[in-house]
């Protein structure tokens, strides 16, 4: 599979098919046992500071406020930035996700809606080519998702980054992705991508039109056929 | 805030009481049973040496202490970071820990004769470093992988990981390990100047007691233990809240 420079692949497959160990293999926490992964011409030998991560759970560091959680990286990647300016470019993502006013609170003080904001601040604040989400909504409860995804369609019109997004929700997939690869079971293969032919700047009104009914139709039937189930019609 | 004070010393009032009434009430001489009343008078005959020994055995048992807490936690450390290590040294762990350590007090006297002070230090570190190599060890061994991978995933080096995550991810488990090793800490020190007298610590004023029938006397020493117990115990939560304090959540 291939994702084109700045643009947004949603990756849904059934369950157990290696998505999760698919995010590892980009972000070069892991080794392919086969094959290659390549970022910008360069293939991926090892972690490389120029990706940004998000998991299913927040995982804020409790100890740590909240801007001081979306810095983290920062102190990675940037050393000898000053503490101002990577206080400036936290508050700015904070600003981005709506959540100004919370930064000097510790994550068990906020929702969980609100972590996840916060989560991807932090994986978006040193300026990452590729961000990688693995099932990062996929915890939250329906309406906080939503707006999560509508967080997540304004981040990218802001920030210039590629996002590789593993998912369970069709919806999302269709929603937020500029194509959506759809992989086989064990072992998993491309086994259809599907080039998602609607406005960048979507609104969720967009998911109710027949369009993107019909898209989510066939991709359910892919994921029937991923799944080794017959397609009944 | 008031009532934060007030409690313990309420319960401790009725605890004192209650301790009276049932000395008076079954009429048990001093020999018995010591009651509370017979404790100040104890406490002021031998001021001067309760606060010498008081002080010999405070110092004994926080050196010790401090040595569990640098040893248990490099233990911790390597049990927490290497499965190999843990396999091999969890049995041993364990088993040294099942020893009943009054046994060692002869073994250790015999070995380093006449080094009182360092044999007391000794036991008081071995009999309270295991609570604190177990809690940091599982801390850093249960560790998440997603923590570790936020950073791993930027190349930050190990040395950082466990500087940024791994270190003050498992200060609430040290703590709770370094409360019960602080009152373990006294035990060993206690036993050391109880079983080997060598007129020093509040052991020995004990042991002293003994021999000279003194029963006020050798109650007065338990309760300047429990004292000193309570003094060690709330240091360590004082520690905590300035380390640790963001793992208490406020209540809902």
């Amino acid at each position: 599979m291939t994702v084109p420079e700045g643009t947004f692949a949603a990756v849904v497959g059934p369950s157990g098919c290696g998505k999760s160990t698919l995010t590892r293999l980009v972000a070069g926490l892991m080794t392919p046992d086969e094959g290659e992964v390549w970022l910008h011409g360069e293939r991926v030998k090892g972690p490389r500071n120029t990706v940004g991560m998000a998991f299913q759970n927040p995982v804020l560091l409790e100890w740590r406020t909240i801007l001081d959680n979306v810095i983290l990286p920062l102190e990675i990647v940037a050393p000898r930035m000053p503490r101002k300016d990577r206080e400036a470019r936290a508050m700015e993502l904070l600003e981005m996700v709506g959540l100004v006013g919370f930064e000097n609170k510790r994550p068990s003080e906020l929702s969980g809606g609100m972590r996840q904001r916060a989560s991807l601040c932090r994986s978006l604040v040193h300026k990452p080519d590729v961000l990688i989400m693995d099932e990062p909504f996929g915890a939250l409860d329906a309406f906080t998702r939503e707006d999560l995804w509508q967080t997540m369609r304004d981040l990218r019109a802001a920030e210039p980054f590629t996002a590789v997004l593993i998912t369970h929700d069709l919806r999302e997939s269709v929603f937020l992705g500029d194509q959506v690869i759809v992989l086989s079971g064990r072992p998993a293969r491309t086994q259809y991508v599907m080039d998602v032919d609607l406005p960048a700047d979507r609104t969720l009104d967009v998911l109710f039109t027949p369009k993107a009914a019909d898209m989510l139709h066939v991709l359910r039937d892919q994921i029937k056929i991923a799944q080794g189930r017959e397609v009944d019609h | 805030m008031f009532s934060k004070i007030a409690t313990p010393i309420i319960a401790i009032i009725v605890f004192l009481g209650l301790w009276e009434l049932l000395v008076w009430a079954n009429g048990w001489p001093n020999f018995k049973m010591a009651s509370p009343s017979d404790l100040p008078p104890a406490f002021w005959k031998y001021r001067e040496l309760f606060l010498e020994m008081g002080w010999q055995t405070l110092w004994r048992t926080v050196v010790g202490l401090f040595l569990a807490v640098i040893v248990g936690t490099v233990i911790g450390m390597i049990i927490g970071f290497s499965r190999i290590a843990r396999d091999a040294l969890y049995p041993l762990l364990i088993g040294f820990n099942a020893i009943p350590k009054a046994t060692l007090v002869p073994v250790i006297s015999l070995l380093f004769i006449g080094q009182h002070d360092f044999n007391t230090v000794l036991m008081a570190f071995m009999i309270s470093f295991f609570p604190i190599a177990v809690s940091v060890g599982i801390g850093l061994s249960t560790l998440e992988p997603e923590y570790r991978d936020i950073l791993r995933a930027l190349g930050a080096s190990k040395a950082t990981i466990f500087w940024k995550i791994a270190l003050p991810k498992t200060l609430p488990e040290f703590f709770g390990a370094l409360k019960v090793s602080a009152t373990l800490a006294f035990i060993g020190t206690n036993l050391v100047e109880i079983v080997s007298p060598h007129g020093r610590g509040l052991g020995a004023l004990f042991k002293s007691g003994e021999t000279n029938g003194d029963y006020p006397l050798m109650f007065a020493v338990l309760i300047a233990l429990a004292f000193l117990g309570i003094v060690l115990y709330y240091a360590v939560i004082f520690l905590e809240r300035i380390f640790a304090g963001w793992a208490d959540r406020e209540a809902t």
